[in-house]
């Protein structure tokens, strides 16, 4: 089975990247864009017999790992 | 007072430490590779400072998930002293042994240099040898530094006097200007709430003798001695 986790940063964490990456979209003429959050994207390639385990499995290791949940959220998306 | 300081690979400051510890105790610390599972018994462990595991995923995630830290965190639990320094801050707050997360600094830069440091809790284990001169210069070098909390977790760091050191300017003044990460409420090092784990950015171990230029690091070692005595 395979999946993507999405891990971003919790509203109200500062995202200095985010700000970075804001100023320098600006900078080349994107004046349009109100705000950037940087995150990761972790694609993972799995065994497990159903949807639902796979996805718990996953949040186990997004709890114990893949996400810092003191200032990040994370959302799991399963493929096929 | 016997130590322990964890190794891990992509570690630099750690054999920084082991110096330090063997000069101001008099005792050769024990030098423990990450993989192993069993701890001497020590008065204090220590987490040095680096890059363990070149920052991957996120500063002291994957070095916080070792065998050797799950001892460390029996270590502390049974209310042994714990010292994480810069990346061993990062790797102590990752492991859940110390409230809160180390970001991004403010201004995206690796910060190798000299700032200013005030001892806000002057009766701590770690902090006891402070009380007549809380304020001193002290190096710093990392790129994650900047310590966030959620209001309520920084309003406990205030109200039980968790809050170690921080930054301030060489007057002792604790001001923005000050502040070289961002750090929420100026703080370079905290303290859990028991008391017995001490997490810091910046680098005592490299301000031990004169020819440092300064040798008030040594205040945080001659503080546990003390407070083991």
């Amino acid at each position: 089975m395979n999946a993507r986790v999405f891990v971003t940063l919790k509203n109200g964490v500062l995202d200095p990247q985010g700000k970075a990456i804001e100023g320098a979209l600006d900078s080349l003429g994107f004046d349009n864009v109100d705000a950037v959050r940087q995150g990761k994207i972790f694609d993972l390639k799995l065994q497990a017999t159903s949807a639902d385990e796979a996805e718990k499995e996953i949040a186990k290791m997004c709890e114990k790992l893949l996400a810092n949940t003191v200032i990040e959220n994370y959302s799991i998306e399963l493929r096929d | 007072m016997k130590s322990a300081v964890i190794l891990f690979p992509g570690l630099n400051r750690d054999r920084d430490m082991l110096a330090a510890l063997e000069k101001i105790t008099g005792h050769k610390p024990h030098a423990i590779w990450h993989g192993d599972a069993e701890l001497p018994k020590v008065d204090l462990v220590v987490v040095p400072g680096g890059f363990s595991y070149g920052d991957y995923l996120r500063a002291g995630a994957i070095a916080a998930r070792s065998p050797a830290l799950a001892e460390v965190k029996k270590h502390a639990d049974a209310g042994g002293l714990t010292l994480g320094v810069c990346n061993g801050f990062q790797i102590l707050t990752e492991a859940g042994l110390l409230p809160g997360a180390l970001m991004r600094n403010r201004d995206l830069k690796f910060l190798c240099k000299t700032i200013h440091l005030k001892a806000e809790n002057t009766t701590s284990a770690f902090t006891n040898q402070y009380a007549e001169q809380p304020v001193f210069p002290c190096p710093i070098a990392h790129h994650d530094g900047n310590y966030t909390i959620d209001p309520d977790g920084l309003k406990q760091l205030q109200d039980n006097d968790q809050i170690a050191f921080r930054y301030c300017d060489a007057d002792g003044n604790v001001t923005q200007a000050a502040n070289p990460n961002g750090s929420i409420d100026d703080i370079a090092g905290i303290l859990n709430a028991k008391g017995n784990v001490l997490g810091m950015m910046p680098h005592p171990e490299n301000l031990i003798e004169k020819a440092h230029g300064g040798n008030e690091g040594r205040f945080i070692v001659e503080s546990l001695v003390e407070a083991v005595a």
